[in-house]
């Protein structure tokens, strides 16, 4: 079943975010059992044992639902297989002698920090403007307080399958965080727990997007790219969203 | 000090926020309503494209009725408005929505553009080494920034070929519509041009028609089906009407030997009385 294969691996290398990169080829032998961050440890032993600097790359769970790891791996995010993180590709995706070319995720807000390894953190920015809900503290509510229609339950899960990867962005040819930002907007803002703030929420997480990201075009690149297939529906959604809350606020301008 | 490296190395917003205008104004300058205005603007030429389209299948029933079709959109609210008041009035409307849809494309472009530089290993445009390979973006997608530039290029031809009779010099006669366009797209690399224009028109209709509905935020997994296959059918509609006209002048059949005022016999005025005169014998 399992064969052993040797892949030319063509990786970028870049020491700090200041320094120029520069890609190095390697030969790498390896089972097709091994995952393709195994491949990588593998290639990070040798270079190790070679006294050469090992391959910085990002992992954490190593099964698919961290949204750490995430390289371009011959001009695909995460890969070749559809709905897989880096993680979860094993080398059986590939064949003797296959040249990969493995790159960090690129967008103008994801500099470099060092070889794979980017800088998402424009990401958190666009969680920390708005990604929450209001909780009322004291005694702990009784469970199934609020009811919740299946439908927006089923909604907002399949949004909150998005794992912050980064991906999307990577993929888009504009470099637009639509597909990311509208999953977190959708998952808040179908549920009724996320009701007291969803217009504000929409607005000022869309207007921090809108400070690191490019401009959607409905290319659909990001929702291929997408490890857990994050629909487009929720873009739009988010475009309605964002209408609504600015003809809303309007509406509330008495309150002022 | 943990703060301080943190604030040091903190990725630096690409724009930053300005003061808000007051609403509606504020739609604009974000992205997301730009690109709403996008898509409302793009429904207006639609309905634009489509109406001229039709309009213009008057072609079909000669010289009479093309003109009295030319007269009939002068004369739009006429009896309680001036002439031409109601046709100017859309104009407008038209050149606002293109001036629009023009801007906040150029604007949006920029905006990605900055958005991905730095992001490649040169430092310029976004690039990866292994390749970019599309998967869902169409070729009409990707080709929107190429396809918009030839439709308003053709647009200023168009206009300065059948309105204002830059080319057509003593052959072209304001109020004659069958008589200009059968001058004009007798001429092959004139009928080739259109051919190549509009098929540039229906590409970006195809791939506008549908995203419009994703911008507009009109998103129903009942009818999201139907979306692609709308813009689909909107774009070879339009194709197959705009097409038509150059391809069947080619073909001799739209044709000004059969007319019964000749222009080559009469000046402008008498051509335009003469047209007025068949239309009433009918």
């Amino acid at each position: 079943m399992s064969e052993v294969i040797t892949v030319n691996l063509k990786i970028w290398r870049q020491e700090s975010p200041s320094k120029e990169g520069y890609f190095e080829e390697h030969a790498q032998k390896v089972t097709t059992e091994a995952s393709f961050l195994e491949m990588i440890d593998l290639l990070n032993e040798d270079l190790n044992n070679k006294g050469l600097e090992p391959v910085a790359i990002e992992s954490d769970c190593r099964e698919g639902i961290c949204g750490t790891c995430g390289v371009m791996i011959n001009g695909q995010a995460h890969g070749p297989r559809k709905a897989t993180t880096t993680c979860q590709l094993h080398m059986r995706e590939f064949s003797d002698g296959d040249k990969i070319v493995i790159e960090p995720f690129r967008a103008g807000s994801f500099p470099v920090i060092r070889d794979l390894v980017v800088d998402r953190s424009p990401f958190d920015r666009i969680i920390e403007s708005g990604g929450y809900i209001s909780v009322n503290t004291g005694s702990a509510s009784d469970a199934n307080l609020t009811p919740v229609p299946k439908e927006a339950a089923d909604q907002a899960f399949d949004a909150a399958a998005c794992i912050g990867c980064g991906a999307c962005v990577a993929a888009c040819p504009n470099s637009a965080a639509q597909l990311f930002t509208s999953a977190k907007i959708a998952h808040m803002g179908s549920l009724p727990q996320g009701q007291p703030e969803r217009w504000k929420r929409t607005e000022s997480m869309v207007g921090t997007m809108e400070e690191f990201f490019g401009s959607c075009t409905n290319h659909g690149e990001c929702h291929e790219a997408c490890p857990k297939e994050i629909s487009l529906d929720f873009i739009a959604f988010m475009n309605r969203d964002y209408m609504k809350a600015k003809v809303k606020n309007r509406a509330l301008s008495g309150q002022r | 000090m943990n703060q301080t490296t943190s604030q040091r190395y903190r990725v630096k917003p690409i724009r930053e926020s300005r003061r808000e205008w007051p609403f509606p104004l504020n739609l604009y300058q974000t992205a997301v309503g730009r690109k709403w205005v996008m898509a409302a603007t793009g429904i207006g030429l639609l309905g634009f494209v489509l109406v001229h389209m039709i309009g213009n299948l008057h072609v079909y029933e000669g010289p009479a009725k093309m003109h009295e079709y030319a007269e009939a959109l002068r004369n739009l609210g006429s009896g309680i408005l001036p002439r031409s008041l109601v046709l100017w009035i859309l104009r407008l409307g038209l050149m606002i929505m293109f001036a629009l849809h023009l801007h906040s494309a150029i604007t949006l472009k920029e905006m990605s553009r900055k958005s991905s530089q730095n992001a490649s290993f040169n430092g310029g445009e976004k690039k990866y080494e292994g390749g970019r390979q599309y998967i869902a973006a169409s070729y009409a997608s990707r080709t929107m920034r190429w396809t918009g530039p030839i439709i308003a290029l053709f647009l200023v031809y168009h206009l300065a070929d059948l309105t204002w009779g830059w080319w057509l010099g003593n052959d072209f006669v304001p109020g004659d519509p069958y008589h200009n366009l059968y001058s004009s797209l007798s001429r092959i690399p004139v009928a080739i041009f259109y051919v190549v224009a509009n098929m540039a028109l229906a590409w970006h209709i195809f791939h506008g028609a549908w995203s419009m509905f994703q911008s507009l935020g009109i998103n129903n997994p009942k009818y999201n089906h139907l979306r692609k296959g709308f813009a689909a059918s909107f774009a070879g509609l339009i194709l197959l009407g705009n097409l038509s006209f150059p391809i069947m002048t080619q073909a001799n059949l739209i044709d000004e030997d059969e007319r019964l005022c000749q222009v080559n016999d009469l000046n402008n005025e008498e051509v335009l009385a003469c047209l007025t005169r068949q239309l009433e014998d009918h």
